[in-house]
């Protein structure tokens, strides 16, 4: 029995919970991405590196607050700075859209060129981001690193395995159910949410019934940048923030986006936990957990995994490239909010 | 053009002109191999970079000398593995279309077959892959190459990525636009993460080291008598000639490659194949009523394009010398290579070829460039002022501001490009 407990508490010590708190962090970027997709109809290549802007716009926020000595001291400043990183961002995104992509939309442009539009905006975004905050490394996690510790744990049930709750992994979580419990909010029981599903759905017969294309747009645009600072503060929370990551990061998000059906919120977030979780079981190392379950005496030569660590993010495109040659509408058939 | 690398010439020194040249040239081709896909039939490949490195790949596979004793500890393990590999593949080829109408079991059963072939692929493989890398791991640790002339790589880098690209096309070429990129693009990355893992084949992070050079080398041209009189003529010094005389041998390669692809690909496009294939990208729909086999005729010039970029990819890692997986970053060989094509004029060869050297000589002067242009604007601010350190730091990020700038500009104001395509009737 106490095997039984053990095993499992491992399991969930290096596997659930490193799983929902990178799968809620991609789940927040493929919603931002499947907004975009669904509204305006192009795969945004740019949605890292908005990530990545409103990251650092809190970071530097953070920074100002910590001089000035404010703090929520268990939990990290950047919490209370996320406010002004939102903002920033919006109005960002929001300048973004009115010099560059506004263009293109009144020309009624194809989808490849919104892509390639997206990929200069990217480029643009890269840089400036590289010339504000610089390329290295940035920690700006501060408050109480565990909310459990392993060692407490195993005092307090006497198991030989700890469970550690790191502060960031409980802060994404609770974040992302917020979040993702207010998109939908928005989305179900608002006039403004409804619009945009009926813009998403059938562009034609909204504009026909006298939705403001313009208000669909800006609305989306705001969602996104919202979405992409939470996103990207998060994920720079928990690991820590460098600009080339979130380039890395655009990949298992469009995986994440497409797997669950791309334009599909639900799609979107189920999407993001189905790519994090297939990463971590497939390059897990079963081996204690073998050891707890088989009867005594037994002993396992090797580390029984079944890929390398190196190939974690593989993992997400074979998912995708499988997904899109398979089921290229994802799980949920996606294509509308 | 040419006058812009002249004044890095007189303004930097001849040897950094040469340089950006050099890598303009197989800028130049990898942008004509893009070209070939996005201007003639519209395929959106963003898959650049892995066709690039399995070049490079294949520049280490051909050139580098064998590993006897890599290939007695090991190689029985690699070869069953591969034979494995290959079994499972062709079982499953065999038996899809036998189970494709059991819509219940067939993905089960092509699920356990693959299972089934992994497991025994790693039973062989492991073993032998430890044995390799334990040997010398310092030096080789690898299996080696084959030994050949570098200048066989090229050709074969093309080869290799066309092989690729076949099986890449053959799956993913019936996506929609945007799911094509994504696709190309994951699929990159699966072949750069291989490349870096798998260190048996290419000592991954560890990089491959001194490739075999297809020009002489400095130290022997300094030795040369004819090189010591030459050098003495032109009045240079002798270390400085003869690295001049190996970049002007590199140019010159580059040069013949770059006109015989130039000359293939006219020809194509100007041949009724080219006409097809014009037409296949305004029109699928039309193009396929008229009887033109469009899903095969995409395949083919994905394949020609990938080829292309191999080709590229391979002389790329014989310029440098040497073969390191970590530096296949996306923005600096897909997005990149893009961003030359389209502002060289989508659909038109010497287009692409203006656009690469266009956008390589940016993309490596922006930073003196731009440290150039801040110093100046900031020269009124103290010395040691923090902001003006910032900036002067941060210059070194203005290309990626500058390419993206460069970009969403051409695509608002001449989204035909430098030199736009030629209507031909």
């Amino acid at each position: 029995m106490t095997d039984l407990l053990n095993a499992i508490v491992l399991l969930s010590n290096f596997l659930i919970i490193p799983g929902l708190t990178y799968g809620s962090q991609l789940a927040l970027g493929a919603l931002g991405v499947t907004l975009v997709y669904g509204v305006l109809r192009f795969s945004n290549f740019g949605h890292g590196e908005t990530m990545s802007f409103g990251a650092m716009v809190t970071i530097l926020t953070t920074w100002g607050l910590q001089s000035i000595g404010v703090s929520i001291h268990p939990l990290p400043t950047a919490l209370i700075a996320i406010p002004v990183g939102i903002i920033v961002t919006i109005f960002f995104t929001l300048l973004i859209d009115q010099t560059v992509y506004k263009y293109h939309r009144t020309r009624k442009a194809n989808p490849v060129t919104f892509l390639i539009v997206s990929i200069g905006v990217m480029f643009f975004m890269g840089g400036l981001i590289r010339f504000i905050i610089g390329p290295g490394d940035q920690i700006f996690f501060d408050g109480t690193r565990f909310i459990l510790k392993a060692k407490e744990f195993k005092e307090l049930t006497g198991l030989d395995e700890g469970l550690s709750l790191k502060m960031t992994q409980g802060v994404t979580i609770i974040t992302a159910i917020i979040i993702v419990a207010g998109l939908f909010w928005f989305l179900n029981h608002t006039r403004t949410g409804k619009s945009m599903r009926a813009y998403s759905d059938n562009e034609n017969l909204a504009l026909l019934s006298g939705i403001n294309p313009r208000k669909v747009v800006l609305v989306t645009w705001i969602l996104v940048a919202t979405l992409a600072t939470i996103a990207g503060t998060l994920y720079g929370l928990d690991k820590s923030f460098k600009p080339f990551v979130y380039m890395q990061l655009l990949l298992p998000i469009f995986a994440s986006a497409i797997v669950g059906g791309v334009g599909n919120p639900v799609g979107a977030i189920v999407g993001g936990y189905v790519i994090a979780f297939s990463e971590l079981i497939m390059t897990f190392a079963y081996k204690k957990v073998v050891l707890y379950l088989a009867p005594e005496g037994t002993t396992v030569d090797s580390l029984i995994q079944l890929l390398g660590t190196n190939y974690k993010i593989a993992v997400s495109f074979i998912i995708l490239v499988i997904v899109l040659i398979i089921r290229p509408t994802g799980i949920f058939q996606g294509k509308t909010l | 053009m040419g006058t812009l690398l002249i004044l890095v010439g007189v303004f930097q020194s001849w040897s950094v002109a040469l340089t950006i040249f050099n890598l303009c040239l197989v800028s130049a081709i990898m942008a004509l191999g893009v070209n070939i896909q996005w201007g003639y039939a519209g395929l959106f490949n963003v898959g650049v970079m892995g066709f690039a490195a399995l070049g490079g790949l294949a520049s280490v596979l051909i050139s580098m000398p064998r590993v006897d004793e890599a290939w007695k500890a090991g190689g029985f393990g690699i070869l069953a593995g591969f034979l494995i590999i290959v079994t499972t593949v062709m079982t499953c080829l065999i038996i899809w279309p036998k189970i494709k109408k059991n819509k219940r079991w067939r993905y089960w059963i092509i699920f356990i077959l693959v299972i089934l072939g992994y497991s025994g692929l790693r039973i062989f493989f492991d073993p032998g892959v430890r044995a390799i890398e334990d040997v010398n791991p310092s030096v080789t640790g690898y299996l080696g190459g084959l030994g050949l002339p570098i200048l066989v790589a090229w050709p074969v880098g093309g080869i290799l990525a066309a092989g690729v690209a076949f099986v890449i096309g053959k799956v993913a070429l019936g996506l929609r636009s945007d799911y094509l990129a994504i696709a190309t693009l994951g699929i990159s990355e699966i072949i750069i993460i291989i490349i870096k893992n798998e260190e048996w084949l290419t000592r991954g992070v560890k990089n491959v080291n001194g490739l075999p050079r297809p020009v002489p080398y400095e130290v022997d041209l300094q030795q040369a008598a004819w090189f010591q009189d030459w050098a003495l003529f032109l009045d240079l010094p002798l270390d400085d000639a003869s690295s001049l005389l190996v970049k002007v041998c590199y140019a010159l390669l580059f040069i013949v490659v770059i006109a015989v692809l130039l000359w293939l690909s006219e020809t194509a496009l100007r041949s009724p194949w080219g006409r097809m294939m014009r037409a296949i990208r305004d029109n699928e729909v039309a193009a396929g009523a008229m009887g033109k086999n469009v899903t095969w005729q995409h395949l083919r010039v994905f394949v020609i394009g990938s080829a292309v970029i191999g080709m590229a990819g391979a002389m790329l890692t014989t310029l440098d010398g040497q073969f390191t997986p970590v530096g296949y970053q996306p923005l600096r060989f897909t997005f990149l290579i893009w961003v030359m094509v389209i502002i060289g004029g989508s659909g038109n060869n010497w287009g692409a070829i203006l656009g690469g050297f266009f956008i390589w000589f940016f993309w490596i002067e922006a930073e003196p460039i731009g440290l150039w242009i801040i110093a100046h604007l900031t020269s009124s601010m103290e010395p040691a002022s923090p902001i003006r350190a910032h900036l002067l730091e941060g210059a070194a990020h203005m290309r990626l501001m500058t390419v993206g700038i460069i970009l969403l500009v051409t695509l608002r104001y001449a989204p035909e490009g430098l030199i736009p395509e030629k209507k031909r009737k």
